[in-house]
């Protein structure tokens, strides 16, 4: 360990940058759990359906990324893809694919396990009231489903924050790629990670906090 | 695709690099191997600091279970590389990489155990009180066997996780399968054939272990109750 | 001749934060006897009942079983808490059966019961096979042994849970509410199981809303109100003539079983 001398200077001088990183970061993850959450419950009313020829599909998808690492999956579309002609993806679009893929799996089995678990009494009592199908869907169904799910959808957040960091790999400038660029340009190893992990750590605590008080104010429905 | 053997095709590139793509698969099978043993090792250490140590100890191991969940496992990989790099331990990427994947994993499985061991219903030690054994004896005949089985279905988890962590080694240079797959793209440029490939070995190792976590979870599952 | 009860009791005492559950018991368990506790929810008897096992801990007063104090001594004025060895040596000499059975659900029926021969009383696999098959077969279970928990009915599960009790020689075998998680129609299997016990000379104490078996079975009865004794007697006296105003209200609750007198 030893001679070690700690100089924050590196990080203040390059805080700006660190900064736009972890909102990139950031932003990642929250568009592609928006666009993964639309995907999911596409994919978990069509697991839900009863028919093998949506059901069979979807099951397929969410078991081939839950098996893919998604290094690989980063990879093969951001490569992949160009020579299927798809060349107006740049780096952070082809990444935000991959991750809203990936999350859409994860967001499938959420969303499962939520319409399962919603108390049949409210169903029917929609049914008694005379709600159309759709309606049901829209007024019943669909926000108990989310109340019950907040912390499920809460933690793939947090997890797919996470994830971002493997935009690295592809050379988008969220967090860890910027570290590592910091890291190569001033060799002040010690002070570059323990920024980056503590900005991931504080920023997965703060999504936690406000995840808390989202629960509270609209309290999981049994 | 083509599929005929002659030069130019993907079956014939496939084979003409089966050296370098089984050696890859060989690092990365040895890489999880080797994680999933450090991880389990430690990881039952820590879960029981979690479950029953002092308060001191509880907190140790909590501050360390969640400062590794929160850090995403790339930036503990490139930490633990350029970190014992710095002190002028000079260990190859393969050791650090495997040492932060174990670390890594180690939380997750010293968290499965003390999810597990919490999750045996309190009458079970009530009830080993009942018969007079002592609490070493009601550690290792009811409650650890209980808590043994709920954890399998979630360490095989784990290991799958390490595999697919794995490929993160790439980043710092350990020519493990993704790698090696990409260095052999690099020559032949059958991109796409290239990675459908690499996808459907991990696919296949991977299903086959989230199908044993599902048999195991379904073999035990007359414990949940 | 006075020889010390089997289980003595003396002003037990027990809180759990600001409320006293128990505000002093007495009650005394001869050799051969079988009492029950009887009483609302909240009165305290499963409390008391795990104090005697030390499954709860009293703060106050003593429990004596054989004339030897259970989990305390007095070290002078102090009260000195018994090693874990010793404590659970007296377990060993307790057996206890609870309503949610809790059965080890790793183990076989045969294996549930000689888990306590084996390793507690240092039984070979040999001996305390042939007990466990013997007490599973006193239980109406001997072609049971080899099942799982989760393979057997409420009933049988009970069964096995006295089995595993019984197997163990206790000088007092202690019943907490052992049917009320059972559906009705596997109530009437276990308590006969516990008839048969009793009438074959085992010293026990029950607490029961099993009033019909608690009036045939007992020797005596305790009814206990607010954690105290309130009243206490032969079932003839408890249920035909209760004096107690409390108990006369509680029993009232079980709609016209106990008839005149």
């Amino acid at each position: 360990m030893i001679d070690y001398h700690f100089d924050w200077s590196v990080i203040a001088r390059n805080a700006d940058k660190l900064t736009d990183a972890l909102l990139l970061g950031l932003g990642l993850a929250v568009v592609s759990l928006l666009i993964g959450s639309v995907i999911g419950l596409l994919a978990a009313y069509a697991r839900v359906s009863g028919k093998a020829w949506l059901s069979a599909p979807v099951w397929a998808y969410v078991e081939f990324i839950r098996c893919t690492p998604l290094l690989l999956l980063i990879f093969f579309l951001y490569f992949g893809l160009p020579e299927f002609d798809v060349t107006f993806l740049d780096k952070t679009q082809s990444f935000v694919l991959s991750l809203s893929l990936y999350a859409g799996a994860y967001m499938c089995e959420v969303f499962r396990a939520g319409l399962a678990s919603i108390p049949k009494q409210y169903v029917e009592a929609a049914k008694a009231i005379g709600l159309r199908p759709w309606q049901r869907q829209a007024y019943v169904i669909l926000p108990v489903m989310f109340r019950i799910t907040l912390p499920s959808i809460g933690n793939n957040l947090i997890s797919l924050f996470k994830d971002t960091s493997l935009a690295a790999a592809i050379a988008v400038p969220e967090l860890t790629f910027t570290a590592r660029q910091i890291n190569a340009n001033t060799f002040r190893v010690m002070e570059v990670w323990l920024t980056a992990s503590a900005l991931y750590l504080a920023s997965a605590y703060l999504i936690a906090m406000m995840l808390r008080l989202l629960e509270r104010r609209y309290a999981s429905i049994r | 695709m083509d599929f005929s053997m002659a030069p130019g095709t993907f079956l014939f590139e496939a084979w003409q690099a089966r050296a370098s793509l089984l050696q890859g698969l060989g690092v990365t099978m040895l890489s999880s191997a080797l994680s999933i043993v450090i991880a389990t090792v430690c990881g039952l250490a820590m879960g029981v600091a979690l479950a029953y140590g002092w308060w001191w100890l509880r907190l140790v191991a909590r501050l360390y279970v969640d400062l590794m969940r929160g850090i995403p496992l790339l930036v503990l990989i490139l930490f633990t590389y350029y970190g014992l790099a710095l002190f002028g331990i000079n260990v190859p990427a393969f050791w650090a990489g495997v040492i932060a994947l174990g670390a890594f994993a180690t939380a997750h499985v010293a968290e499965n155990f003390r999810g597990a061991v919490q999750s045996v219903p309190a009458g079970q030690m009530e009830a080993a009180k009942a018969i007079g054994l002592t609490f070493g004896k009601r550690l290792s005949y009811v409650i650890l066997p209980q808590a043994v089985r709920r954890m399998l279905p979630p360490w095989v988890n784990t290991a799958l996780e390490i595999v697919k962590g794995t490929t993160l080694l790439s980043i710092i240079g350990v020519v493990e399968l993704l790698l090696s797959a990409q260095q052999a793209m690099a020559r032949n440029y059958m991109i796409i054939d290239f990675y459908l490939l690499t996808t459907a070995l991990y696919v296949a190792i991977n299903f086959t272990l989230a199908q044993l976590g599902a048999s195991l979870e379904r073999r035990f599952s007359y414990l949940r109750y | 001749m006075t020889e010390p009860a089997l289980l003595q009791a003396r002003d037990v005492r027990k809180s759990f934060g600001q409320v006293e559950v128990l505000k002093g018991i007495d009650l005394t368990v001869s050799q051969g006897q079988v009492v029950s506790l009887i009483g609302a929810s909240g009165s305290g008897k499963t409390t008391f009942l795990r104090c005697i096992n030390l499954l709860e801990e009293h703060d106050g007063g003593e429990i004596l079983l054989d004339g030897d104090p259970v989990g305390y001594i007095m070290a002078g004025e102090r009260r000195k808490r018994l090693s874990e060895t010793r404590i659970s040596a007296q377990r060993a000499r307790l057996g206890m059966v609870f309503q949610q059975f809790n059965l080890f659900p790793h183990l076989t029926a045969a294996a549930n019961v000689m888990l306590g021969l084996t390793k507690v009383q240092g039984k070979s696999d040999a001996e305390a096979r042939e007990i466990a098959q013997h007490w599973l077969g006193r239980v109406g279970l001997a072609d049971r042994s080899g099942h799982y928990p989760y393979q057997l009915s409420g009933g049988q599960q009970q069964r096995v849970a006295i089995a595993r009790a019984v197997a163990m020689q206790p000088r007092l075998l202690l019943f907490d509410e052992v049917t009320s998680a059972l559906d009705p129609e596997l109530v009437a299997e276990v308590l006969s199981v516990m008839q048969g016990l009793a009438e074959s000379g085992m010293t026990m104490l029950l607490v029961s809303h099993e009033m019909m078996f608690v009036r045939d079975v007992s020797h005596h009865v305790v009814f206990l109100d607010q954690g105290k004794v309130a009243q206490a007697g032969p079932p003839g006296e408890i249920f035909g003539n209760p004096g107690n105003d409390r108990l006369k209200s509680f029993l009232g609750r079980f709609h016209g079983l106990f008839g005149r007198g």
